[in-house]
């Protein structure tokens, strides 16, 4: 059976260019890049390209790219860094709709004393400035509010809010695990201090990711031991998911448009399909600002995971923001934030394209899914 | 992804005993669109008290649905005083067993059953009353409903409970309850696992204030909103809180219901159980 893969939010293929780039660096190239010898100096070297190449996607100086293991591991290296800086403040302002590596980080300081605010959106998943505004004083410490939505695709003002953080003398960070890669960001022009993001959303491998931190920028390192990073980030490399992700970089920085032509036309055409043939149904997030890539609908009377269990049946891979698919009782926490009913949550499925999905793949959800959609309202005592 | 076993996957993509009954000699309906899961269920009885034909419609994930597919298969040709013995263990086994955090499905089953079982016996069509103390406030979850889940599946810890009926896995405010009445039916001590969210103790009529329009606007308004409605904070005087519903809410003949179900449950459970909800004259 055929895989049609709709899951690009969850992660990416590795990209064959990507996959050509890193292949010497596990038993040919396999030198410790801190070693005095050339062997490993090799390995260093090509760490400093892959930087550079991080760098020039997020618009910053390369001693400002801090590698990671993972998008989780930047966010807890952010908000932790800062707010061991700062020991004097004590607040840490975010949005109800982060992912949890920001959200569940955020609300453990709650047991250390910290006034933790969340800040609402609205029906369509947009940020709600003003509340930040009233949110943030001078006792905030770091201000963490992520680019794009990773369940709706909404895309947030980030650069206003960096402003609003500035303003009270508190530092900015933002989750951009879902963005980089697929819509410009310039940290030379904007007042974000520090930015996430994580590999295996970019066609680079699991397991690496990056940390930008301004110039400057106060915070105290999260692991210790050796002296890699610029004593920021102890650890030896992962030299291979380092040079992959530089690698996904520079090609994701290369076909970038590809993202809001073909890939945004392709999301479109799905998603106008699917709501046409289906009836009943409704786009979760903010339709005139989203990533280019990603459609999350709402299935009214129905429930989501019945829905990924018979696309799967297909080959076809989505996600789902219902209870039942992840274990929890209630259904996704950024649907219930944006005010969903839960008629609606209960049925939401997200469709996450890529550069790789093609209009056939696109063609056969749309001759699949109706039909799924109808049975699963004819079982449904609701209608 | 879920482990199902192939039964439950079979029950699922080729659910049997799918439809209504025309003039059905008993009709069971659970759940609801909120909760996340519902089941219909219907039968028909032969001139022997045996069940001759039962159809079922459900709302839910696969295990609802092979949960509910799986109970038709059971009780057909049962009679009545049999198919009211059937337990949701049964249901579990016939489908080769449901993952822990799916337990709930077979258990709507055998609500739904004895709700048709009781239409049928009474001739009144039954709904779902909430008998005895509510301790889960969030799903509805009586103290007598807990007991028997307890009793039944030889339960042992809050988890196991939140598996089989969801009781605790909402705000999560019930869960040292629901592990007191495991203790009183076990005897062995149970961990209510993750703390609970706790009200605070004393508040300045500030604080209060601000507590209430936080809790307005976190935990009410985006329901009502949803709904095309609204509520606004028009004062507060001692434990007195003064509402007013716009939109859709305002003439809504329901809204007698929602201010007291959900305006002022939601208050007494994050803000103070002292609080008094009433409109705006």
């Amino acid at each position: 059976m055929n895989t049609y893969y709709f899951d690009n939010n969850a992660t990416t293929r590795v990209c064959d260019e990507v996959f050509e780039e890193i292949k010497p660096y596990f038993c040919q190239m396999y030198g410790n890049p801190s070693s005095m010898h050339q062997f490993g100096g090799e390995v260093g070297h090509k760490i400093r390209e892959s930087r550079q190449r991080v760098a020039s996607i997020l618009g910053c100086k390369q001693a400002e790219v801090i590698f990671t293991s993972c998008g989780t591991e930047s966010d807890n290296m952010a908000i932790r860094g800062i707010a061991e800086a700062n020991p004097s403040k004590m607040k840490i302002v975010t949005s109800r709709v982060e992912h949890p590596a920001v959200l569940a980080t955020c609300r453990s300081f709650t047991e250390h004393g910290y006034d933790v605010v969340e800040v609402g959106v609205d029906e369509k998943g947009r940020l709600d400035l003003d509340e930040l505004e009233d949110a943030v004083d001078e006792n905030t410490a770091i201000v963490t509010i992520m680019h794009a939505n990773n369940e709706t695709g909404t895309i947030f003002p980030v650069d206003k809010a960096a402003q609003i953080a500035h303003a009270k003398g508190a530092v900015f960070h933002t989750d951009a695990v879902q963005s980089v890669g697929k819509i410009p960001v310039n940290m030379a022009e904007s007042e974000i201090d520090m930015l996430s993001i994580s590999g295996h959303k970019l066609h680079a491998p699991k397991g690496v990711g990056a940390l930008f931190v301004r110039k400057g920028t106060r915070f105290k390192p999260y692991m210790t031991g050796g002296h890699q990073e610029n004593g920021r980030r102890a650890g030896t490399e992962n030299a291979a998911g380092i040079i992959g992700l530089g690698k996904a970089c520079e090609v994701a920085q290369r076909d970038m448009e590809l993202e809001n032509t073909q890939v945004k036309s392709l999301r479109d055409k799905l998603e106008t399909a699917v709501m046409k043939e289906c009836g009943q149904c409704r786009i979760n997030g903010d339709p005139e600002n989203r990533l280019p890539n990603t459609t999350n609908i709402s299935f009214e009377l129905i429930e989501g995971e019945s829905i990924l269990l018979m696309l799967d049946q297909f080959g076809i891979c989505a996600s789902s923001g219902s209870a039942c698919t992840s274990g929890s009782l209630e259904p996704s926490h950024v649907l219930r934030a944006m005010g969903v009913p839960f008629t609606a949550a209960h049925g939401s499925v997200r469709f996450s394209l890529s550069k790789y999905t093609t209009e056939q793949e696109v063609d056969f959800v749309i001759e699949k899914l109706p039909p799924i959609i109808k049975r699963l309202r004819e079982l449904s005592p609701f209608t | 992804m879920w482990d199902y076993t192939d039964k439950v996957k079979d029950h699922f993509l080729n659910p049997q005993n799918v439809g209504e009954i025309e003039n059905p000699d008993g009709v069971g309906q659970v759940g609801s669109l909120a909760c996340g899961d519902a089941l219909k269920l219907m039968f028909k009885v032969d001139a022997e008290g045996r069940i001759a034909d039962v159809k079922f419609k459900t709302f839910g994930c696969a295990s609802a649905i092979a949960s509910a597919s799986a109970l038709t298969e059971i009780i057909k040709g049962m009679k009545i005083e049999e198919a009211a013995k059937v337990t949701n263990k049964d249901i579990a086994e016939f489908l080769g067993g449901l993952p822990d955090q799916k337990m709930h499905c077979s258990v709507m089953g055998r609500e739904a059953l004895e709700a048709a079982i009781d239409n049928y016996k009474t001739g009144t069509t039954q709904t779902h009353e909430l008998k005895g103390k509510v301790v889960c406030k969030c799903f509805g979850i009586t103290e007598e409903e807990i007991k028997r889940i307890v009793r039944e599946n030889n339960l042992t810890d809050v988890d196991e409970v939140m598996n089989y009926c969801k009781a605790g896995g909402g705000c999560r405010a019930c869960r040292p309850e629901i592990a007191e009445i495991i203790e009183g039916i076990t005897g062995s001590k149970a961990d209510a696992g993750e703390k609970p969210y706790e009200k605070p103790q004393k508040l300045t009529n500030i604080q209060k204030i601000q507590l209430i329009q936080k809790c307005i606007d976190e935990q009410i308004r985006p329901a009502l909103r949803a709904d095309g409605g609204d509520l606004e904070l028009i004062d507060v005087i001692g434990d007195e809180v003064i509402v007013a519903f716009r939109g859709m809410c305002a003439g809504c003949p329901s809204s007698k219901i929602t201010m007291k179900d959900v305006v002022e449950a939601r208050l007494h459970e994050f803000v103070s159980d002292d609080l008094t909800v009433v409109q705006e004259k």
